[in-house]
């Protein structure tokens, strides 16, 4: 019997717009079809995040914008711009 | 204190500040790395106490104090963290053959909102083929408050550095750089030897100054300007995995860091902190 199972794609862009460049990428696959870690490619599987979109994944996840703290407008940080998308896939025992 | 001629110059100040690290390709001689190896697998290299000036440990006979106590690798310590720093803690990092999984992203540590910096110096005894792994840097990443495996979440970033390199290879990075242990696909271990040094003097022109610039603003965003490699133009390249507005931040950051190393409290890259700075009080020019 069919199952279904959830692969996530974890997009760094480059500012708030999703149709902006990726600058960092993270996968993890439901499936356990494929196995991502740390430092596993230098090529972004997308150029952008429309791209990804139109490559089938439903995006989940939009960052939200807010000012910065007092006193840390000039700290950097986490990377502000994640986008979390999700595919699901058909897994059979 | 070591000749001049060691020391480090301002350029290459300038990438570390910007960059949060420096690379020395086969600078250790193959006999030393081969007296390390056989340490490593005699498990013989013994940590001293955390807060040991650097000058006593590792006594004769050493090979790793051997390593330590070149006069290039003393050039580059004297250059960053000063003359005979603290010793805080070694390691000898082991990546496991064929394993299935890469340590997760990290910062060293905990959470360090100083602008004085400690060291950490890596040193890859052997070969590293870029199927062993290599540890892997994320240029410019220095600066970030995040607190150690907060980032864990990160696999991949534009322009990421995994280090590949010949035995006898050093990486000088700053404390807070993220970084971590790629995945070694090969049958054989892969070893790397990391020292943290902290410094004992105020960091303030400790290398050879020789080179450095007076400061002179420039035309900012012209292309000529960014076409002279200088102080400036070093600290003005943003790297691949900067976000658009935050890697103009990043420029701030090394503005930041380079006034405190220099002392001089004018410098700036494309104008960013002057024009911030300016808050005129001359009612007598609008009179």
């Amino acid at each position: 019997m069919a199952k279904v199972r959830q692969k996530v794609l974890v997009l760094y862009l480059g500012n708030s717009a999703l149709d902006s460049h990726v600058k960092g990428w993270s996968l993890y696959d439901g499936t356990g079809r494929d196995h991502h870690t740390t430092g596993d490619s230098d090529t972004p599987p997308y150029q952008t995040g429309l791209d990804a979109l139109r490559a089938g994944w439903r995006v989940i996840q939009f960052p939200q914008l807010n000012p910065p703290y007092p006193n840390l407008e000039y700290t950097t940080s986490f990377q502000m711009y994640e986008f979390i998308f999700e595919q699901l896939e058909e897994v059979h025992d | 204190m070591i000749d001049k001629q060691y020391l480090l110059n301002s350029k290459q100040m300038a990438s570390f500040v910007a960059r949060g690290f420096l690379r020395f390709d086969e600078l250790v001689p193959q006999a030393v790395n081969d007296a390390v190896m056989a340490e490593i697998d005699a498990g013989s290299i013994k940590a001293a106490a955390a807060g040991t000036p650097l000058s006593q440990c590792y006594p004769e006979p050493s090979a790793i104090g051997q390593m330590l106590r070149m006069p290039e690798v003393q050039g580059i310590i004297q250059s960053l963290v000063g003359p005979d720093p603290l010793f805080d803690h070694h390691a000898v990092h082991v990546r496991q053959a064929n394993e299935g999984q890469a340590q997760g992203m990290h910062g060293d540590s905990i959470i360090d909102t100083r602008m004085h910096f400690d060291i950490q110096l890596m040193y890859f005894p052997h070969d590293v083929p870029l199927e062993m792994g290599g540890t892997l840097i994320v240029p410019g990443s220095q600066y970030r408050r995040i607190n150690e495996m907060d980032i864990a979440r990160y696999q991949n970033f534009l322009g990421q550095i995994p280090m590949v390199c010949k035995a006898g290879s050093l990486l000088a990075l700053h404390h807070g750089i993220w970084h971590c242990g790629r995945q070694n696909k090969t049958d054989r271990k892969r070893y790397m030897y990391k020292i943290r040094l902290n410094p004992r003097v105020r960091q303030l022109r400790l290398w050879n100054t020789d080179d450095l610039p007076a400061n002179t603003n420039k035309p900012i965003f012209t292309r000529e300007t960014n076409a002279v490699e200088d102080i400036q133009t070093i600290m003005g390249k943003g790297e691949p995995w900067f976000e658009d507005a935050g890697g103009r931040l990043e420029i701030v950051n090394r503005i930041k860091m380079w006034r405190f190393l220099t002392g001089d409290t004018n410098f700036d890259v494309h104008y960013w902190l002057t024009r911030l700075e300016n808050m005129p009080e001359n009612l007598q020019l609008a009179a």
